[in-house]
């Protein structure tokens, strides 16, 4: 099932999950992305080793979002 | 995929003045870091010796100056290598979690390596790079040089693998942009920056030195061809 999770102190929470068959799930996880990007987080779709796209909206087919923080230079 | 994909990491609109890091500007910036640890080092050396010639009995001045031309470099991979030292707070209740994470994010062998020196190997097209917590080794085709990058998240917080993981996906995400953003804190002989490392992360170093010099014979008949049709 595909999962949007947020990378935090926690190690990682998972937000949302969602089926192609529930719209409604969708739409929460849909909501949930957005909120992250509001607190400043930036969504990642992992795509097998050596890839990963940066997003702007939740893709329905992703197996796996994370919301990861801007990084610096230290 | 239905999204609005950014090629470029977004964190590199905090540093506009930055020029885009590329093959070329890498290599041009380990040339200056070369001449640099000459001219750290010739002075020094030729005083010593001029000194020596000049009046036997100077040979205290001789050998001080001959101990700032070896440390000086040294000083400098020290701080290059502090890069990738673990830093910050532990956070060990939620690193199995983290490092669950990393875990999938990263192949086999990659996994066993970040397990056992903390440093997460990655290939990309610049080189072989080696990621830790707040920073990253970047070793070009050949694995001779080592360029260290001084990079993380703010959140000191995170576990240490999380910390990794964000590198990992900005890296992944837009290599060059991650060499972009990361503030460069030295270039060097990848020799110099091995007896700087500490014991637990040599064999990381070792690991990606093989991959780097492998890179590099895989990149020559390239080459070859290339010189050839320029011919």
């Amino acid at each position: 099932m595909p999962r949007l999770i947020r990378m935090d102190q926690t190690g990682h929470s998972t937000l949302a999950q969602w089926s192609a068959a529930e719209d409604t799930d969708f739409e929460a996880a849909v909501e949930a992305f957005r909120r992250e990007l509001d607190a400043g987080y930036i969504g990642v779709v992992p795509e097998g080793e050596g890839r990963a796209t940066q997003v702007t909206e939740l893709p329905a087919e992703a197996d796996l979002v994370i919301m990861r923080r801007p990084i610096a230079g230290g | 995929m239905a999204t609005t994909a950014e090629p470029a990491l977004p964190e590199l609109g905090a540093v506009p003045w930055r020029k885009r890091a590329s093959r070329d500007s890498l290599r041009a910036w380990g040339r200056l870091w070369t001449v640099w640890t000459v001219l750290s080092v010739v002075p020094f050396s030729a005083a010593a010796v001029g000194l020596f010639l000049l009046e036997p009995l100077s040979f205290p001045v001789g050998i001080a100056c001959l101990v700032h031309a070896w440390i000086i470099p040294e000083l400098y991979a020290y701080r290059g290598v502090g890069v990738v030292r673990p830093k910050g707070p532990r956070n060990a209740r939620a690193e199995p979690l983290a490092q669950g994470l990393l875990g999938d994010l990263v192949g086999h062998e990659s996994r066993e390596l970040q397990r056992r020196t903390g440093l997460a190997m990655e290939h990309g097209a610049l080189g072989v790079w080696l990621v830790g917590e707040a920073g990253a080794l970047l070793l070009p085709p050949g694995g001779r040089r080592v360029h260290c990058f001084c990079v993380g998240t703010r959140e000191r917080e995170l576990p240490p693998s999380d910390r990794v993981s964000h590198l990992l996906l900005a890296l992944r995400t837009d290599e060059e942009g991650f060499a972009t953003v990361a503030n460069k804190a030295f270039s060097g002989a990848a020799w110099r920056v091995r007896r700087r490392l500490a014991r637990r992360q040599r064999p990381a170093l070792a690991a990606g030195r093989t991959q780097a010099r492998q890179r590099r014979t895989s990149v020559r008949p390239y080459r070859r061809r290339r010189r050839a049709i320029s011919n």
